[in-house]
Order: structure tokens, then sequence, then C-alpha cells
């Protein structure tokens, strides 16, 4: 008998190139998303000493995080020089090194972690890395997913390995069904607001238990999303009978006799009962609530029904302290209720919020409603199937109808290298995942929500609790 | 990549815990396609108000810490995102060492690859750095890889830990794309294993 393994120590076997005496090991990637910001310096790299990609067929790039988002704006060049140098060094690059490339033009062009997924490159059992720490998102697939520095996205292209240590593992299980009106996103922000920022430090996350299990592949992924958040190396969720389901019949998904062959394996994936984790954390789903964060990291969350905390009662001074100064930036007072906080700006999309089920859960909200006045609600779907998606469901009309813009696809207003961000002092409700200083914007603030609460948002003018609603 | 040896300077207090990597750089600055120049952008928009004016309060914008090669941070500094650029605006700025607790993976780890040495110190030993940190330009630190010790200003030794394999890149400078390629055959061999294990996961 062997030792029951984790579904992370399955995967590191499977790809354990070689270790030293040290205990550093060299993992294969089986999958690697490559985009315009994390790649020049690496293609730049690999062309001064003359080495070329290893495996094209294993590559995958598309330009996101620069992409303008004004319906039409992407059908000529793009404004910023900066932005646009970026993107056409991309261009050149992967014609240069043979890698396949989404154009922008491409129906399949969006967020690096949505069209992953969705053209089935990412796959159970799978090391899947991007310059981009959202990588995580692919653990939805029971795929070990993370994001790596340039100079490892220069060492995949080389050399299809990095150079690791074992992570340690940790679980979350969620036991119970989720409640009403609340989302994968209110999960994962309760998560995060319970371990904190630092709290899977080292760490890749299994997330387990009944409330995962009953998520949708568009949830499972919000959740693996931001895990990076809670500062895990990965997060991960065991493939069962919804993940084969989304994946059978897409581009890059095996088909035939060779699907069964790769199902037979991928149902071997799931951790061994009895597998040991390094740390336990178990959270019944009955405490999650519709969640928004208050502050400048995505720990500081709290259910819609609370009040922005008060400093003078926290103990620990450097804590005291962060929350003094996130108060200060957010412009809040302590002891505000959430609900009572104005906005200016709506935005609903990126790699944490930006699928099919993310516009359909806002598009239910908006619909017989009207966006507040003086409040701009932004749509970006997550990729052109998305939104192609959305429009042959006429969720586009009812969101337009309702007083929202309708985007092309792109990381958008989730951090503002493109066209889309916040203002000096505006303040935003969110979907996309970080609310630190200046993240959508210098000096801009950022309330992360769900899709469904961000709708809620945007029709009420305030933070607002979606299960009110008239 | 340069190699490490000893640093001896000043070391820049910076106590907020969580200084995630867009407050070290922010994305707006990620718009290039190039590793060198960030420097004048480190810690952006702490450092300068919305003119580009230097904020007078910023530490870095002091005489005593003005071109610090050592930071000494609170708890998990370089939290968020994986850009390279964290770390390249560090070293470009001329930052060589940053103690503090813990450090976010990411950050952590592409660090190592820019000639940078992060290292974690239990909280009582931060705390007493932090400390000689701000008392300013008198009180240099100086961090010794080599030996793995941190001499405060009044002669005190502090003993840190490093990964070994680390530890010999960054002694040594060296790129560790070479030394994996070295390892090709063992490259080849998983490959043509995993061929068979799982042939859906290579181009036909």
């Amino acid at each position: 008998m062997t030792e029951p393994r984790t579904l992370f120590d399955k995967i590191w076997a499977n790809h354990l190139v070689d270790t030293q005496e040290d205990g550093t090991c060299l993992i294969y990637i089986d999958r690697h998303l490559v985009h315009e910001v994390t790649s020049p310096q690496a293609f730049a790299g690999l062309r001064a000493a003359g080495r070329g990609v290893r495996r094209p067929d294993a590559t995958i790039a598309v330009a996101d995080h620069n992409i303008p988002t004004r319906p039409g704006a992407r059908a000529g060049v793009i404004e910023n020089e900066e932005s646009r140098i970026q993107v056409e060094t991309l261009e050149r690059n992967v014609v240069e090194f043979g890698v396949p490339y989404y154009p922008i033009e491409d129906v399949r062009q969006g967020i690096v972690h949505i069209i992953g997924p969705e053209q089935g490159m990412t796959q159970p059992g799978t090391t899947v890395v991007c310059g981009d720490s959202h990588t995580s998102t692919h653990g939805a697939f029971g795929a070990l997913a993370f994001g790596i520095g340039t100079s490892e996205v220069e060492h995949v292209l080389a050399t299809q390995t990095l150079i690791q240590r074992p992570a340690r593992n940790m679980q979350v299980d969620v036991e119970g069904p989720l409640p009403a009106g609340c989302t994968a996103k209110d999960l994962i922000l309760a998560i995060i607001g319970r371990i904190g920022t630092a709290g899977g430090t080292g760490h890749v996350i299994e997330y387990t238990g009944q409330a995962i299990r009953e998520l949708s592949m568009e949830g499972r992924m919000t959740v693996c999303n931001m895990s990076i958040e809670a500062g895990a190396r990965a997060g991960l969720i065991a493939p069962d009978d919804a993940t084969f389901g989304y994946l059978k019949g897409r581009p890059h998904a095996p088909k035939g006799a060779a699907w069964d062959a790769a199902v037979a394996v991928w149902k071997r994936l799931p951790s061994d009962p009895g597998a040991v984790y390094d740390t336990v954390v178990r959270i019944p789903a009955g405490e999650i609530a519709p969640y928004v964060t208050w502050g400048t990291s995505p720990q500081d969350a709290l259910p819609i029904t609370a009040s922005v905390p008060d400093p003078a009662e926290i103990d620990d001074a450097d804590r005291r302290q962060a929350v003094q100064r996130s108060i200060d930036y957010m412009g809040l007072r302590a002891g505000q209720p959430l609900q009572e906080i104005a906005i200016d700006t709506v935005f609903i999309g990126s790699c944490t919020n930006g699928r099919i089920e993310d516009i359909r859960a806002a598009a239910a909200v908006a619909q017989g409603r009207r966006v507040a006045e003086n409040v701009r609600a932004l749509v970006v779907p997550g990729s052109g199937l998305v939104k192609e998606q959305a429009e042959e469901e006429g969720l586009d009309r009812i969101l337009t109808e309702a007083g929202f813009e309708w985007r092309d696809p792109g990381c958008s207003m989730c951090l503002a290298m493109n066209d889309d961000r916040l203002s000096p002092g505006e303040r935003s409700a969110s979907t996309s995942n970080r609310n630190f200083e200046g993240r959508q914007g210098p000096g801009g603030r950022t309330h992360l929500v769900s899709p469904a609460m961000a709708a809620a948002a945007a029709v009420a003018g305030r933070l607002a609790d979606l299960r009110d609603l008239d | 990549m340069r190699k490490f040896e000893t640093v001896t300077s000043v070391g820049a207090p910076l106590p907020q815990i969580n200084i995630d990597t867009d407050k070290i750089i922010p994305a707006r600055f990620l718009r290039t396609i190039e590793r060198e120049g960030l420097g004048r952008h480190l810690f952006n928009d702490m450092r300068f108000d919305s003119e580009g004016n230097e904020t007078p309060d910023f530490v870095l914008n002091q005489p005593a810490w003005r071109g610090a090669n050592i930071l000494v941070v609170g708890d998990n500094f370089g939290c968020g995102s994986s850009r390279e650029h964290a770390p390249w605006a560090l070293a470009d700025y001329g930052v060589r060492a940053i103690l503090g607790t813990d450090f976010a993976d990411i950050f952590y780890n592409n660090s190592f690859k820019n000639g940078l040495l992060p290292i974690k110190l239990p909280a009582g030993d931060r705390d007493k750095l932090m400390e000689d940190a701000q008392r300013g330009e008198n009180a240099r630190i100086t961090v010794d890889l080599e030996n793995q010790v941190i001499t405060r200003p009044d002669g005190e030794e502090i003993a840190f830990e490093v990964d070994p394999f680390r530890k010999h890149c960054l002694l040594n400078g060296l790129d560790d794309i070479g030394m994996t390629m070295e390892r090709a055959g063992s490259i080849d061999s998983f490959e043509s294993a995993d061929r068979v294990a799982r042939p859906w996961l290579y181009a036909e």
C-alpha cells in the first residue's frame, strides 16, 4: 500500500523530471499561456541566447491587458504608444518563435485565463503556468496552475520545465450548501477574509466540501482565481463529472478513444481518502453571505450587512495602522454601514468574473431596472466567445437597456493598463480581484463584489444587498 | 545575473504590512518591453504626488535613506501580482537585500532571479532591524550571504536561512536556464514516457 496522497501530491509526482540532492525539483510544464505584458523580456532573452521555444504546441499567446474595450476601438490602432508597442512586440515574437496566437480580431481572443479553459487547453492533472498571478484560475479543473515571473516565462519557453520546491498542502473545506443569494465570489471573499492575504503562503489550497462540489465550472474558476489573494501558490478543485462535461468537445480537449483514456487517468486524480494536509480550515457554508470589501486588501471582506471596522478596537498595532490607512485611503469612517457607501462606477468583468455565468447573473439583476443616475457601469465580457454567447442569449440588450455599457473583451478596469480606469477619488463596485491602492487607477477606490452584487450596486447607486432589491 | 556578495547600507524602514506589487510598481508602468529603467517608478504612488513631485514624508525621499541598498519591511511584502517588474524596479533603484518576516511566494522567487536577496527572519529579529533602520544614516546594516549573517550597527550578528540552490546561484550570478539545459537528457526522457502516458497533450 502506498501512502494516501493529495491531488497536489499526485500532480507533482507525475511531473517530476528530476530532483537534486538539496531537494530542488525540476518539474515539467504541460501548458504555457503567454500575454503581452510579461513576455517581451522573456522572448528578448531567448533571442539574446540563441534559444528557441521547446514546445510551441504546448504554448498559446494572446494580448489582453492592454487591449481597448470601447466598442469599435480594437479595429483601429491602439492609441497609447507603449500599449501598442507591447502588443506589436508580442505579434512579432509569436511569428519569430512559432507560437500559436489568437489575434485581436479573432473571436477566441480574450483574457488569458478565460480562453485557456474555453479552448480546452486547461485539463485535469496538467501543470499550467503563465506570467500572471491569476493563473491559479485553472486549478478549477484539477490542474496545478500558478503564476510565474518573466525570468520563469523564459525558462519555460526554453526548457518546458521549472525549478521548484514542493508546496505544502492546505485544505479549505466548505461544508453544506451555499445560502441563497451567495455566489462563488462571496465564498472566496469569505475564505480570504477568514485566512488572510498571507494565510496560504507556501501552500497549494485544495477546496473541498459540498458548497465547492455544487459550484459550476465558472464558479470554481472564480474561487481558484482568487487563491493568490489568500497568498497561496495555487488553488485546486478535484475534477469530477462537471469538469469532464465542461471540457468535452472543446477544441484542444482529447477526442474519441483519447477522450476515454484521458477521463480514466483524470478519475484517478482526486485526493485519496485519508490523505494528510499540512493545514486544514473548515468553514460552514451557512456562515457565508453576500460579501463586499471595504479596504485596500482582499482580506478586508465583510458581509454587506456589516459596517466599516473601528481601528480603535484592534489590538495588533501593525494591523490597526493598516486598517486606519485603508479607511483614510478609501474615504470612509469607522462604523459606517457598508450599505451607505455611494459608488460612482461599476465594473463587471475580469478573469475573476468575466465568464458567461457572471454576465447572466448581472443581467438577471439588471432586467427591468435602471442604472442609478451619475453611475457609469461597464460590462466587459472575458472573451470574444463569452461576448458572442451573451449576445445570442440577449443579455447585452438587457444590460444596455438598463443603462450598462457593453464592451469588447479584455482585462479592462481590473488593472488600469488600458483606457478603462478610475479617476482619483472615484469609487467602484468591481467584480475584479484586487482592491489595492491605485489598482484601478491612481487614487481610485475599489470595493470587490460578485457580479450580482455589482449590478445591484449599479442600480442602487451605493453598495447594496441584492437580497433587498425590489 | 549580477552576483550578490556582501552589502552594507542604511536600511530604509517600510513597516507597513502587505505592501503589494501595485504599490512597488503600479500597473501603468508595466507597458515596457525592457527590464531596465524601472527604478524611477519604484513605489511611484507613495514616492511621488500626482504631479510627479517627491512626497517629502516617504522614506526614500528623506536624505538619510535616499538610495538605500537595504529595505526593512513589514509582513507579507510583495503580495499580489507576478510582475517581475517589481524586483526589476527594486534592483534598478539599487536595492540589494530586503529584510522581512515573510514574502509573497512569486515575488520571493522572482527576486532571486534578479540579484535581489529577500531574507525571512523571525519577527523579533526583523523588529530589531526595523529599529536600526529607523535610526537613519549612521546605522549601517551589513548582509553577508556567504556566511548567512546580518550585522547590526552595534555589531550584533543575526543568522539567516536561505535555500542552498538559490544561494549558490546568487553568489555566482548563475543563469538557471543554462543549468537546466544541461539536464536536457532528463527532460527528453520525461517527454518520451509522457507521450505514451498522455498522448493527447502532444500535437500529432
